[in-house]
């Protein structure tokens, strides 16, 4: 642990441990701070620029999920500057992006109060969702290209590397390498992408089906934590139930041993449980 | 089973965490990458953080292209490694002094036992340069902290509980064990294998590790229990086979098991089972173990429908809760096994589980401040947790370090022995076994989903060795072993070194690979040698 340092944000004098970055510390003094590709679990990749803050001294505006607290710092999280930054890349994001199924972006719209067709006309992500294995599946309409799915799928997490960004500008998108679908790339299906993904571009093939059904209920749905039955781990498992089947398999985020993330069989192993079997007289 | 020896209690001695904060990692004879994936996530945060990763496996693997160093001994060889790393770090002075001195026993004659085992001559067995074997003996000794992690490649062998020892030893030598980031941590392979061996599904233990011998513990659970209990060790797996076969034990209750398709060899479990006046097989499925019983309880409630506790690979007592109803009248395994009681003639009370784990909370002393509502707010907890505000033990045997030590922990010297088959002019192949990321034991539980890359069983053979045989890239071959055959389609593999091919045993209704491997076990453990298999392989004509 090193030593205090001590900041002011919004008026506050915030004493924090070095090392704590600008958004952490707001956190500390309940001063919200919206955030998109900023995830509790995963390094920053200041992609999305949703939490943006005001340094005094500084010519541009800062990330404060990324940028680590410096003594004597002074941060104005509330400007006009600030708001004007939110507002535009809220308005940015949903006019080339189906935002749907995207709740942390339809919150920033609010926040800022944002006009989500502002920008429309112009040229978006839409295409056809890839759908190559019964697991997940890829709605890259929907992708914001936040990096979570990259990092998880890197080395906060998964260390299998089989997807990154591909192309530059408008092109880029997220790739499993030379356009190769998900079976023949490196994936291993944990689907720990899934579980950070924040728009719904990567979505159980489950819930995605539901969903184009019109069956996805979430009033109806029930969750229970438990413990994996397969190996030895002991991951938590948040068993999503609709109508007494199992249609989603999550972790807490926050559970000492998973941190949310699951491997394949814990994730999506669980049909064995609803099987019908000649066993059952 | 190496570790309840020599420390008291069969628990890895460190947690998941520790990985994080260590400087080196070595795991022998595992792939943690495919089969615990979420423990290596662990491991790759510690890597990252500057530990070193070093595997010791015959195979390449998804952990061993992780790793900084990956020593691909030949199989069953893993006791050479440990002693000649235990030579150099006795010749060359690296040993902790103040460790062993007050908390070990038996140095001189763990001295004595390795002095032979020089690096030179661990290398021809081992196949690892001399020169490797000393560097990791170098690095291991003088890490700060370190971890032996290990899995099934230790264990399945015919000297499993040996191969346990002789990573012990290398721990005592260094001082790794006991401390924060450094410790002993066998990476439990079924999500409830510390807790069966927690709860006393041991021969000679009664739930929480207590001994059978152990006249007060005896008397503690008789005046609980209301009944005598004999103070003779029940029989392990191995004893209970070979009782099956002398025609001593007639009736079996199998419950949640799969032997037929789990066990080695195969043919030969089937006729044991054959033998049997009377097999009560109880499972969620009709598993080819319940094919052949007479009666079959249809516990038509798997994990996601029960109550209970699972401990894990870092000793971690964790809820298990019911998440949707059973089909029909369908009722868990305690409820069965209350009602058979009952049939029986014993006045047992239907209980749920929750009575049941206070009632044992009470009798063991490492589970008494367990409580389940303690288990839901910390997320689980660490044994040994002797009262209700004791925070758990992320890592045992902390004493070792506080003088002065009583009782000290012995070494125990180990001698190396070959697999019980080793290659000849017809079996020239060695066929080891273990799993693939996506499937698990025989199948039971990861056949029921539908993942891209299952296409069956397939056996992993060297371009090499298949050219030299005439198979082509998926061509289906024969696998003759001295106990039986099966056929498989073989595909190129630059995973296994030439002269090894690998198969799982995930696909028992397409290939039965127990048939072919040895049931050569532990005498102490009672596990069989499903890691060296000798077998012979013919192109299909």
């Amino acid at each position: 642990m090193g030593s205090n340092i001590t900041l002011t944000i919004d008026g506050q004098t915030v004493s924090v441990v070095e090392g704590t970055t600008v958004r952490a510390a707001c956190e500390q003094v309940d001063t919200f701070v919206p955030t998109l590709c900023w995830h509790e679990n995963l390094s920053p990749a200041n992609a999305c620029r949703a939490c943006v803050v005001e340094v005094k001294g500084s010519r541009t505006l800062v990330a404060s999920c990324s940028r680590i607290a410096e003594e004597g710092m002074v941060i104005e999280t509330n400007t006009s500057r600030v708001a004007n930054a939110r507002r535009v890349v809220a308005e940015l994001l949903t006019s080339t992006t189906d935002y749907s199924t995207a709740p942390e972006l339809l919150n920033l719209v609010e926040l800022s109060s944002a006009d989500p067709g502002r920008f429309s006309g112009g040229s978006t992500w839409e295409q056809p969702v890839k759908d190559d294995n019964n697991l997940y599946i890829r709605d890259l309409s929907k992708c914001i290209l936040c990096y979570r799915c990259v990092e998880a799928c890197g080395d906060d997490a998964q260390n299998t590397f089989a997807i990154t960004v591909a192309g530059r500008g408008f092109d880029a998108h997220i790739d499993a390498g030379f356009g190769r679908t998900l079976p023949e790339s490196d994936c291993v299906f944990c689907g720990n992408c899934v579980a950070v993904c924040p728009t719904g571009a990567l979505m159980g093939k489950t819930e995605w089906t539901l969903r184009s059904q019109n069956k996805w209920d979430e009033t109806q749905i029930t969750t229970t934590d438990t413990i994996c039955s397969y190996c030895g781990v002991g991951c938590q498992l948040s068993l999503h139930v609709m109508n007494n089947e199992i249609v989603k398999v999550s972790s807490p985020m926050d559970h000492p041993v998973t941190h949310g993330m699951l491997c394949v069989k814990g994730r999506y192993g669980y049909q064995f449980v609803q099987v019908e079997d000649s066993a059952s007289v | 089973m190496g570790l309840a020896t020599v420390f008291g209690s069969g628990g890895g001695t460190s947690s998941y965490e520790d990985f994080h904060n260590t400087d080196l990692i070595l795991l022998v004879g595992s792939n943690a990458a495919e089969a615990h994936p979420i423990i290596f996530h662990h491991i790759m945060k510690g890597v990252h953080r500057g530990a070193e990763l070093v595997v010791v496996d015959p195979r390449r693997t998804l952990t061993t292209r992780r790793a900084h160093d990956h020593l691909q001994i030949h199989i069953g060889s893993d006791i050479a490694l440990a002693n000649a790393m235990g030579h150099v770090i006795i010749r060359d002075g690296l040993w902790h002094r103040d460790f062993v001195a007050q908390a070990t026993s038996g140095f001189d004659a763990y001295r004595a036992s390795v002095a032979e085992w020089t690096p030179e001559r661990a290398s021809e067995i081992t196949g690892i340069p001399a020169s490797r074997i000393e560097s990791l003996a170098y690095r291991y000794a003088t890490a700060k902290r370190a971890i032996i992690g290990w899995t099934l490649g230790i264990t399945e062998h015919h000297n499993a509980v040996d191969n346990v020892f002789a990573l012990i030893n290398l721990a005592l030598l260094t001082g790794h064990v006991g401390r924060p980031g450094s410790g002993l941590s066998p990476l439990r392979g079924q999500n409830n294998v510390q807790g069966g061996g927690d709860m006393g599904a041991l021969p000679d233990r009664l739930p929480g590790f207590q001994s059978v011998r152990d006249p007060e513990v005896r008397a503690k659970f008789e005046a609980a229990w209301g009944v005598s209990l004999s103070s003779e060790p029940g029989w392990n797996q191995t004893q209970m086979f070979d009782a099956m076969q002398a025609g001593r034990l007639k009736g079996l209750y199998v419950i949640g098991e799969n032997p037929i398709d789990s066990e080695a060899n195969g043919h030969h479990m089937r006729s044991l089972f054959e033998n049997l006046d009377a097999l009560v097989v109880q499972d969620i499925f009709m598993t080819a173990t319940a094919g052949m019983a007479d009666v079959v309880f249809p516990a038509r409630v798997s994990f996601a429908e029960s109550d209970g506790t699972y401990t894990n690979s870092e000793r971690r007592v964790q809820r298990v809760k019911a998440a949707r109803q059973g089909p029909g009248q369908s009722q868990d395994d305690l409820w069965i096994v209350t009602a058979l009681a009952r049939a029986m003639g014993v006045p047992w009370e239907f209980k749920d589980a929750a009575n049941v784990f206070d009632e044992m909370r009470h009798l063991a002393p490492n589970f008494r401040g367990m409580t389940y509502e303690r288990l839901e707010k910390f997320n689980g907890l660490q044994w040994p947790v002797p009262s209700e505000d004791h925070p758990g033990s992320p890592v045992l045997h902390t004493r070792l370090w506080e003088s002065p030590v009583d009782p000290k922990v012995p070494f125990t010297p180990v001698d190396w022995q070959p697999p019980v088959e080793t290659p000849t002019e017809d079996y020239p192949f060695m066929l080891t076994t273990g799993r693939r990321l996506a499937f698990y034991n025989t199948g039971v539980q990861s056949n029921g989903y539908d993942h891209p890359h299952n296409i069956g069983e397939w056996l992993e053979i060297h371009p090499h060795d298949a050219e030299m045989l005439g198979v082509a890239d998926g061509d289906t071959v024969a696998v003759i072993s001295r106990r039986g055959r099966v056929e498989v389609p073989a595909y190129y593999s630059s995973n296994v070194s030439p002269g090894i091919v690998f198969m799982t045993f995930h696909f028992p209704d397409h290939v039965e690979t127990n048939l072919l491997s040895i049931d050569a076990t532990d005498p102490k453990s009672g596990t069989a040698e499903f890691k060296a298999t000798a077998v012979r392989i013919e192109k299909r004509q």
